[in-house]
C-alpha cells in the first residue's frame, strides 16, 4: 500500500495500527468531558464534521449531532450518486416501512448547515482520504460493510450457479455493482440452497419464493421482477452450520415465510430443535414456538426447509456438465459442549444436496479506505471493523485506549454486519453524543485548536480535479423524482435506475 | 432574562430556529419566529427540573399543525384536541427522570403524542410496527394489563427491543381509551452509552 505519510515514525505508527485484530476494550481512558486538563469549547465555535458513507448510520448520527450541536456543520460523502445505502440496496423491496426512516434522512438533509456530497468515493481511486483531513475538525466512519465473507471452498468461484446473497439482494434492488448478475433460476431441478441463517439469507428465500405478484408493487427493479417471473424454484433449502438457538435470524422473517400463501414449511425434525420452549428467554422461545409451529400444511406447491449442523465443504458439477454446479456436499456437525452450542465441530459424516442454485449469506464484511491506516486509525482485520472505544476511534495500547483525535465510527465498519435499524439508530445517537460531547468538552480534534477549517469549501477544489461530478442533495431530488415517476408508470412505488449512468443523466 | 448559553433551553431555541429555517424555505412561514414565551412549556427541555409534574393542554390544532407538519408524510403529529371533559392524562417519564404529563384526545397513540411534545422517541418505521424505536415501559402493571395484548407483530419487534422489560409495549400501537387514563409509560435510553453490556 502507498504511503501518504513519509515520515518513519509515522510508517511505523501505520504498521502497528494495520494490525490483524484489535482487541479494544470498551475501556475508556480518553479526556472526559469536563475533564480540568482540558478547556471546554464554546457551543458557537466553528465545527466541521466529514461522515464517510450515507447510510443509516451516517445519517442518524448526523442527526443527533443535528440536534444537539445545531451549528456544526456537516458534509456527508457517498461513494454512489445515491443516498441511503443499506435502506435503498439492502432492505427488502417487501419491507416498505423499514424504509420510512428515508423521511428523516431527508430531513435531516435538508438543514441549513448539512451538505450532501454523492458520486465521491473516498480512497485511492477518487478523493484522497488525506484531503479531508485538513478540511474538518473530525471525520466519521459509517461506510458499512461493502464486501462479503467467502467460504473458500472448492468450486465456490468457479461453478456457474453459486452467488453471494449480497450481489443477489443487490440485484433485485438495484445496487449498480450487481446490476448484470443475471442469476439463472430457470434450473430443472427447481431447487436453491441458501448457506447461512441470518436474516439476508431469509430475505434470499423469500423473494425466491414469493409470487411476483405480491412484489409488482414493491419498488423491486423490474428486470428482477421479469427474471422472477420465469424462475422454476420451487423449493428452498436454508442451511446453517449450528443448531436453531444459534441462527441469527429474527423472528418477523420466519413468521413471513411461514404465512406466505402456496408456500409450506417442512418441519425440523424434534432430535434437532427445543420442543420444551419454556424454559428459554423470551426472544429465542418464541422463535423457537414459531419455528415448531411452522405451516398449516406441507408439502403446497412451493417448500421450504431449515438444515441445522451442516457444514458445507465443497460445491461440485456433474460429468456431463462440468462448470454448472449441481450438488453440494454438507459435513454433520455436533456441538462442542460446554460451548452451549455455539461452537460445532465435524463429525466426519458427509451427505450431498443437490441444487443447481446456491446463495452463500455468511455476512458481510468491511474494509479499511485506502489512506485510513496512513492517518492512524487502526483496523481491525481479523473482524473487519475498525479499532474503536464505544465508536471513538482508538489504538489500543498495553497502557490501555487512546483515542486518535477528532475521529470516530459507526454502523457495521464499527461493530460488524448485524443488527436492524433501532440498533443501528442507538450505535449511530451514541456516536453522535460522544462527537458533540468530546467537543465542548474540549478534548482533542483534528489540526490545530483555533484553526478555522473550511470543509467541502476547500475540498471541492481538490474534487474538481479529479474529474467525478458531486451529487448535492438537489441533484438527489431530481433522480428522486424521475425514479417515482418511472416507478407511476408502472404502477409501483418507485422504479430505480439500475447504473450509475442513468442516474447521472437525470443530473 | 434570556437562557444562559448552552442551558438546554438555549440548544432547543437554537434547534427550532435552524428547522424553521428549512421549513422556511418553502413554506410561506418567517423564518425562526418560534418559539414564543407563551408557547416554550411544550417542550421537555424548558422545563426546570424541580417542576417534574405538570399537565398540560395540547395546542389548539392550527398550531400543532404549523408546528409539526412539513409535509403529510413526514409528520406525526395527528393529534386531534381532546373535546372539553373528555380529556384524558398521559404521563410521560423521560430517562433523566423527568414527568410530562399531556392531556389527550381518545384514539391517540403513544408515539405520536411523544413526538408531537417533542419527548425524545423515535419512529424510524413511522409507526407500522415495523422496528422497535418507540419502545415504552408501561410503570403500572395493573394498567399494563388492562391494555390490548400485543399482538405477534409487535411481540416480534418487542423481542428485538433493548432492555425490554416485562411490561414493555410500541408506543405506536397503545392506543389512549378511557380505561387506561393516567397511563404512564418510562421512555428508555436511546443510547447504550456507559451500559454494562459494551464492557465486555
Amino acid at each position: 500500500m502507498k504511503s501518504i505519510l513519509k515520515h518513519p515514525s509515522i510508517r511505523s505508527a501505520a504498521r502497528r495500527a494495520h494490525r490483524t485484530s484489535c482487541n479494544t476494550r470498551f475501556v475508556n481512558t480518553l479526556h472526559q468531558p469536563g475533564d480540568p486538563r482540558v478547556a471546554a469549547r464554546r457551543a458557537d465555535a466553528p465545527f466541521r464534521l466529514a461522515i464517510i458513507g450515507s447510510g443509516p448510520s451516517g445519517f442518524y448520527t448526523a442527526y443527533r449531532v443535528q440536534s444537539k450541536l445545531p451549528t456544526a456543520r456537516i458534509d456527508m460523502y457517498e461513494a454512489l450518486p445515491v443516498p441511503f445505502g443499506l435502506v435503498r440496496f439492502g432492505v427488502a423491496p417487501d419491507h416498505p416501512e423499514v424504509k420510512f426512516c428515508i423521511n428523516k434522512f431527508d430531513e435531516v438533509a435538508r438543514h441549513p448547515n448539512f451538505k450532501y456530497i454523492g458520486n465521491t468515493p473516498i480512497g485511492s481511486t477518487s478523493l484522497p482520504f488525506s484531503s479531508l483531513l485538513p478540511n474538518y475538525n473530525a471525520i466519521l466512519l459509517s461506510y458499512g460493510a461493502s464486501k462479503d465473507k467467502t467460504l473458500k471452498l472448492p468450486g465456490e468461484s468457479t461453478l456457474l450457479g453459486i452467488h453471494s446473497a449480497r450481489a443477489f439482494v443487490g440485484w433485485y434492488n438495484g445496487l449498480p455493482e450487481h446490476r448484470d448478475l443475471n442469476p439463472n433460476l430457470e434450473g430443472n431441478d427447481g431447487k436453491a440452497v441458501v448457506i447461512g441463517q441470518g436474516n439476508v439469507a431469509l430475505d434470499v428465500a423469500r423473494i425466491l419464493l414469493t409470487g411476483v405478484d405480491g412484489l409488482r408493487k414493491t419498488d423491486i427493479t423490474e428486470y428482477a421482477l421479469e427474471a422472477l417471473s420465469r424462475s422454476k424454484i420451487k423449493e428452498v433449502e436454508v442451511v446453517g452450520r449450528r443448531g436453531p438457538l444459534q441462527a441469527a435470524f429474527t423472528i418477523k422473517e420466519v413468521r413471513e415465510l411461514m404465512t406466505l400463501p402456496s408456500v409450506g414449511f417442512e418441519p425440523v425434525p424434534p432430535s434437532v430443535i427445543p420442543q420444551d420452549t419454556s424454559t428459554l428467554p423470551r426472544a429465542k422461545r418464541r422463535l423457537m414456538d414459531t419455528i415448531n409451529k411452522g405451516t398449516k400444511s406441507y408439502p403446497l406447491e412451493k417448500n421450504w426447509k431449515l438444515s441445522f449442523f451442516n457444514s458445507p465443504t465443497a460445491f461440485l458439477s456433474s460429468p456431463s456438465n462440468p462448470d454448472q454446479l449441481s450438488h453440494i456436499r454438507f459435513e454433520k456437525t455436533a456441538p462442542v459442549e460446554g460451548t452451549n452450542g455455539d461452537k460445532v465441530v465435524g463429525t466426519g459424516e458427509h451427505k450431498d444436496v443437490y441444487a443447481s442454485l446456491a446463495f452463500r449469506s455468511i455476512g458481510y464484511k468491511s474494509e479499511p479506505i485506502s489512506g485510513m491506516v496512513e492517518a492512524g486509525i487502526p483496523f481491525d482485520e481479523k473482524n473487519g471493523v475498525v479499532c474503536n472505544a464505544l465508536g471513538r476511534v482508538a489504538r489500543p495500547t498495553p497502557e490501555g485506549d487512546i483515542q486518535v483525535p477528532g475521529m470516530y465510527t459507526t454502523g457495521w465498519v464499527r461493530r460488524g454486519p448485524t443488527g436492524v435499524i433501532a440498533s443501528t439508530m442507538m450505535d449511530a445517537f451514541d456516536a453522535g453524543d460522544n462527537i458533540v460531547n468530546d467537543w465542548l468538552g474540549g478534548v482533542e480534534f483534528l489540526g490545530k485548536e483555533g484553526d478555522v477549517r473550511m470543509g467541502w469549501e476547500a475540498v471541492k477544489r481538490e474534487h474538481s480535479r479529479i474529474g467525478l461530478k458531486a451529487v448535492h442533495w438537489s441533484d438527489w431530488d431530481k433522480i428522486d423524482k424521475a425514479e417515482k415517476e418511472r416507478g407511476m408508470k408502472l404502477g409501483k412505488e418507485r422504479e430505480k435506475f439500475g447504473t450509475e449512468e442513468e442516474m447521472m443523466a437525470i443530473v | 432574562m434570556p437562557p444562559p448559553r448552552g442551558s438546554s433551553i438555549f440548544r432547543n431555541l437554537q434547534s427550532r430556529c435552524s428547522n424553521r429555517l428549512f421549513y422556511a424555505a418553502d413554506s410561506i412561514l418567517p423564518p425562526c419566529t418560534r418559539p414564543t414565551p407563551t408557547r416554550t412549556p411544550v417542550h421537555p427541555g424548558a422545563y426546570n427540573r424541580t417542576f417534574a409534574t405538570r399537565t398540560l393542554r395540547p395546542l389548539p390544532s392550527s398550531i400543532y399543525l404549523r408546528q409539526f407538519t412539513t409535509t403529510s408524510y413526514l409528520s406525526h403529529g395527528h393529534l386531534t384536541p381532546p373535546k372539553p371533559g373528555e380529556e384524558l392524562k398521559v404521563t410521560f417519564v423521560t430517562k433523566e427522570g423527568n414527568e410530562f404529563t399531556f392531556e389527550v384526545a381518545e384514539g391517540d397513540n403513544l408515539l405520536d403524542i411523544g413526538q408531537a411534545h417533542d419527548l425524545e422517541m423515535e419512529g424510524a418505521c413511522g409507526g407500522s410496527c415495523a422496528c422497535s424505536t418507540c419502545h415504552v415501559i408501561v410503570e403500572d402493571q395493573e394498567m399494563y394489563d388492562l391494555l390490548e395484548e400485543p399482538d405477534d407483530d409487535e411481540n416480534d419487534m418487542l423481542d428485538l427491543a433493548f432492555g425490554l422489560t416485562e411490561t414493555s409495549r410500541l408506543g405506536c400501537q397503545v392506543k389512549m381509551k378511557k380505561d387506561i387514563d393516567g397511563l404512564k409509560v418510562k421512555l428508555p435510553a436511546m443510547t447504550r452509552n456507559l451500559q454494562a453490556s459494551d464492557f465486555k
